[in-house]
């Protein structure tokens, strides 16, 4: 049985305002935003080095066409072209990949190559690569590059790609099946043969992109003198890119040096490897030069990695009292020609399996995932992975469910969510949940929106033709990830992190830390967690993240693992350095360790609070007066601490969001009033921080619910080509959004922390569905296809015809 | 394409003289000639706003001006903002209240709601959120959502009211 327990006081004192060193828990700002703000920054494309060359890409016009041959002579020959490189100008260089996971079983990819050798499989794919002193010279010259292409049958429609008279885009796979699993427990048949109601929904979740406003961005060098490869990159993951580079590239691991400085946006967008980027590493191998790739927002839309590209065809069965007694699912994604190495495309179809009906308690339970391969750009990991999709499922088959049963959403929630205080337990996907507040965190949200007000309002202003909706939508978040997610498969992606922290003799703190950053606070919080675990002011502590070289070997930043396993990391490796530093004073003091204390960069009678000694005087003796210290004394004022999850695979959080908004059942437009969310992700380090980090991702969510969509042609043609095209949330359409929180610790960690940044993300379009379906309801129409576009909200209104997806 | 134009601008009150390329963009020409790495060019088609500085006074998109045009023109970047401490109210409030996060976008947004804060001490009218909402509609952040950055100028809109 595991206990919640709170971290002993003095250790650590959460957003205590009595005690003076206590930081974790409070509002403070970024340490790193000012210079974000003055545009001191450095991104990528800030970096300029000596003889450093550029690299446009020729991409590939066709969704899927044989290579005959490249005709390169005229391109060669414009201002500034030092080489073109084409798939078998690289591939003796670069060993090509297969990505797929042990342990999804049955998973199979085709070998991917920096640039292809036979046959180009989505239109933007990069099949040459021309070298140029500047992109302007290389982009030039990359037009002139004349390609022999034979445009084959593209398979586009996810849901004939596995028909016998389709074509199979990789001949040696067999078919175009890259991975299905069913997930079932109890007794399916027997609960829908004996469901007093059965509600059903197909719902699509239209395939998007994380359009980071800085595009993805590689600046690689290679020195032939001691053979070494240093990449700025904007990667969240720069120790698993480090271990990519070097075994593709055949280099020794500790040859590699990834560095990652300021990072304009990632959500998982740049946490996979792209080819065009290992064709940028590989030239500047061969070259010997610093090769720059900045992708333009073309190739960005093209190349950056889809997702989310799901039909699911969805059953609830109910019993007579109005408990949901089973879940019946069946998934499709297209993941476009290749799964995306190295933590594959099939994880996202596998985690909406996981995640289905995830907050509800239930016994009976099926989901099947069927991931095909397609020719369009390559689907992966975006952030809230499957959680989306999930939880759009099960939320609206709830919200059916209530309808049936003629209870409010609210009661028909209450009557099925899991009990607080019942766990730990197991869901029926086979989820092990430690703690979680579902109850609680319903109750909290009721009282913030003023439930029956805003029912009366919505009553009254349907009688005047006003046609306002509230929607909710319950979720959980997987966070805190073990190696249950990526390393049993066989991929070199740490789950544990560390963290290194150092007192310098003035008595400032340094804190190296595997985690990084791209916006969410990370070196905030580590800053924080670093500063109460030392003792010192915070202003003394500077975070250094983002280098293979320089910080202890880590995973860097996705799923949520920044706090809750970086921030234990930096809790355990600050309080063993005050330990270092109070055994010293003790020595110095001529008083037991235990009786000191670290305060504010002081060190202090524990008792009394008295000042003994300054951390900085400290630090003088022992760094440049060691003589006059016992001999055999230790003083080790470095400190490395790694962490890693033991008890459960993940650590789950919860919450629960609603929207408010109004349809114009006359154009179709959705006009967002408020939306509310509470979530609880355990111990808030920063709750400023953590509200935007919610904030963001619920406004991403709406994003993918009301905006954005990466539509196609028949023939597999990308028809959204720039921020024109493809439409994301802007300031004015977006609502003000309220966050409330409920803290259940992880007892996994002193700290408690769990991951805040992708619980927006994964509820918002739920939330947004179930008030636009609330706002339909006495036109009994619905929508249940991703984005709710004034066009289909009118043809589920019957106004205009309803157009094939 | 490699005609070249030279021109003589005036660039955060520094003269600067350098022959262009006639179709280098504005954004290219300070990241690339002048070194000024503050302005970040998100979308190359006027639609992200990450790009957005200041001539003459008025905010443009540095993607959509050829730098050739602006012979004897003013240009005015972040940096330039930042030195002056014309700004320096909203820089702090974007800190404290985290209406920065990646911090890509955060100079182009700058611009565009300094202009507002300047329009609305010439009406001595705080704007509304609605109004501060649609006046920063054309610069895209994926991070914060928005709100904070409505905030942030929403506080410093009532703080210079209050001054006048």
């Amino acid at each position: 049985m595991t206990v919640i327990k709170q971290p002993a006081k003095g250790v650590i004192d959460p957003g205590s305002v009595d005690r003076p060193n206590s930081y974790i828990g409070r509002s403070i700002p970024r340490p790193n935003a000012k210079k974000l703000v003055e545009g001191r920054g450095q991104f990528v494309d800030d970096i300029v080095l000596p003889r450093m060359v550029h690299v446009a890409f020729v991409r590939s016009q066709h969704a899927h066409a044989t290579i005959k041959g490249f005709d390169a002579a005229a391109a060669q020959k414009m201002p500034g072209v030092l080489r073109v490189f084409t798939g078998a100008d690289l591939a003796p260089h670069c060993d090509p990949w297969v990505a797929v996971l042990a342990h999804l079983k049955g998973m199979k990819s085709a070998p991917q190559y920096p640039l292809p050798l036979e046959r180009s499989t989505w239109m933007g794919e990069a099949m040459a690569a021309v070298v140029a002193e500047t992109r302007a010279q290389a982009e030039d010259a990359a037009e002139l590059v004349g390609v022999m292409h034979e445009p084959l049958t593209a398979v586009a429609d996810m849901e004939t790609a596995l028909d016998p008279d389709t074509p199979v885009i990789h001949g040696d796979l067999g078919d175009n099946l890259v991975f299905q699993r069913v997930n079932e427990s109890g007794n399916i048949a027997d609960a829908f043969r004996s469901a007093h109601r059965i509600v059903e929904a197909t719902f699509h979740t239209g395939r998007h992109t994380g359009v980071t406003l800085e595009p993805r961005s590689i600046l690689a060098e290679f020195n032939k003198g001691d053979g070494t490869l240093t990449v700025h990159h904007a990667t969240q993951a720069p120790h698993m890119m480090q271990e990519v580079f070097a075994q593709h590239l055949k280099l020794p691991l500790s040859a590699v040096r990834v560095i990652c400085r300021d990072i304009g946006g990632s959500y998982g967008i740049k946490v996979h490897v792209y080819p065009d980027e290992m064709a940028v590493a590989t030239i500047a191998k061969l070259m010997g030069r610093p090769v720059k790739f900045i992708a333009d927002r073309l190739e960005s839309f093209a190349s950056d990695i889809h997702a989310r590209d799901h039909r699911i065809k969805g059953r609830m069965a109910i019993d007579a009292d109005g408990h949901i007694t089973a879940f019946d699912i069946d998934d499709l994604t297209g993941i476009g020609p290749y799964s995306v190495y190295p933590r594959t495309s099939a994880v996202e179809g596998n985690q909406v399996v996981n995640l289905i009906g995830g907050p509800y308690d239930f016994v009976n339970y099926r989901a099947k995932t069927t991931v095909v391969l397609q020719n369009k750009t390559p689907t992966c990991q975006y952030r809230a992975v499957g959680h989306p999709i999930a939880t759009t499922v099960t939320e609206g088959l709830v919200d059916l469910g209530a309808e049936a049963m003629g209870l409010d959403p609210i009661a028909f929630r209450l009557k099925n969510l899991m009990r607080d205080g019942t766990y730990p337990r197991t869901s029926p996907a086979g989820m092990r949940f430690e703690g979680l507040s579902h109850i609680q965190s319903l109750g909290k949200l009721v009282e913030m929106i003023d439930y029956p007000a805003l029912r009366s309002e919505q009553e009254q202003l349907r009688a005047s033709g006003i046609h306002r909706g509230i929607g909710f939508a319950s979720f959980i978040e997987l966070t805190n990830p073990s190696p249950f997610m990526y390393g049993i498969g066989g991929a070199r992606i740490a789950a544990q992190d560390g963290c290194t922290v150092r007192i310098d003799p003035d008595g400032s703190v340094v804190a190296a830390t595997g985690v990084t950053e791209q916006g969410q606070g990370t070196e905030a919080i580590i800053r924080q967690i670093v500063a109460e675990a030392v003792g010192v002011p915070i202003d003394t502590v500077r975070v250094i993240t983002g280098d293979t070289l320089t910080t202890p070997y880590g995973g860097g930043t996705w799923a949520c693992r920044g706090a809750g396993i970086g921030g234990e990391a930096a809790l355990q490796a600050g309080l063993a350095t005050k330990e270092a530093a109070l055994k010293v004073a003790g020595s110095m003091l001529q008083a037991a360790p235990e009786s000191l204390d670290l305060v504010l960069g002081q060190i202090v009678d524990k008792a009394t609070g008295a000042v003994r000694l300054a951390l900085a005087e400290l630090g003088r003796i022992v760094y440049f007066r060691g003589d006059t210290l016992p001999s055999d004394l230790p003083r080790e004022l470095m400190q490395t601490r790694h962490f890693i999850t033991k008890q459960f695979p993940f650590a789950f959080t919860n919450g629960v969001q609603a929207s408010h908004l109004e349809v114009d059942v006359e154009t179709g437009v959705v006009k967002l009033i408020k939306h509310w969310c509470v979530e609880d992700c355990g111990r808030i380090i920063n709750p400023m921080l953590v509200d935007e980090q919610v904030r963001g991702g619920i406004v991403q969510g709406i994003g993918g619910a009301l905006y954005e969509h990466c539509t196609y042609t028949p023939e597999g043609q990308l028809t959204v080509g720039s921020m024109a095209d493809y439409l994301v949330p802007m300031a004015a359409e977006m609502p003000d959004i309220e966050v409330g929180h409920v803290e259940t610790p992880t007892a996994e960690s002193l700290l408690g922390a769990k991951g805040a940044g992708e619980a927006g993300t994964a509820g918002a379009p739920a939330a947004i569905m179930n008030a636009i379906n609330d706002a339909l309801s006495p036109f009994r129409a619905k929508v249940f296809a991703q984005p709710f576009t004034p066009e289909r909200i009118l043809a589920a209104l019957g106004k205009v015809p309803a157009r094939e997806r | 394409m490699s005609t070249e134009v030279k021109v003589t601008l005036t660039v955060n009150g520094e003269r600067v003289s350098r022959r262009v390329e006639a179709r280098r963009h504005l954004v290219d020409f300070l990241r690339l000639d002048l070194g000024l790495l503050g302005t970040h060019a998100g979308c190359e088609h006027g639609s992200c706003g990450a790009c957005t500085v200041r001539i003459d006074g008025a905010i443009a998109r540095g993607c959509l001006v050829l730098a050739a045009s602006l012979d004897g023109a003013k240009v005015e970047t972040i940096e330039g903002l930042s030195d002056t401490n014309e700004i320096r109210d909203l820089q702090e409030a974007f800190i404290a209240r985290n209406a920065c996060q990646c911090g890509y976008c955060t100079p182009g947004m700058l611009m565009t709601s300094a202009e507002l804060l300047r329009e609305a001490a010439v009406t001595r009218v705080a704007p509304s959120r609605e109004a501060i909402r649609e006046h920063i509609s054309g610069n895209y952040c994926r991070c914060t959502g928005y709100q904070a950055i409505v905030d942030a100028v929403e506080t410093v809109a009532k703080a210079r009211a209050g001054q006048a």
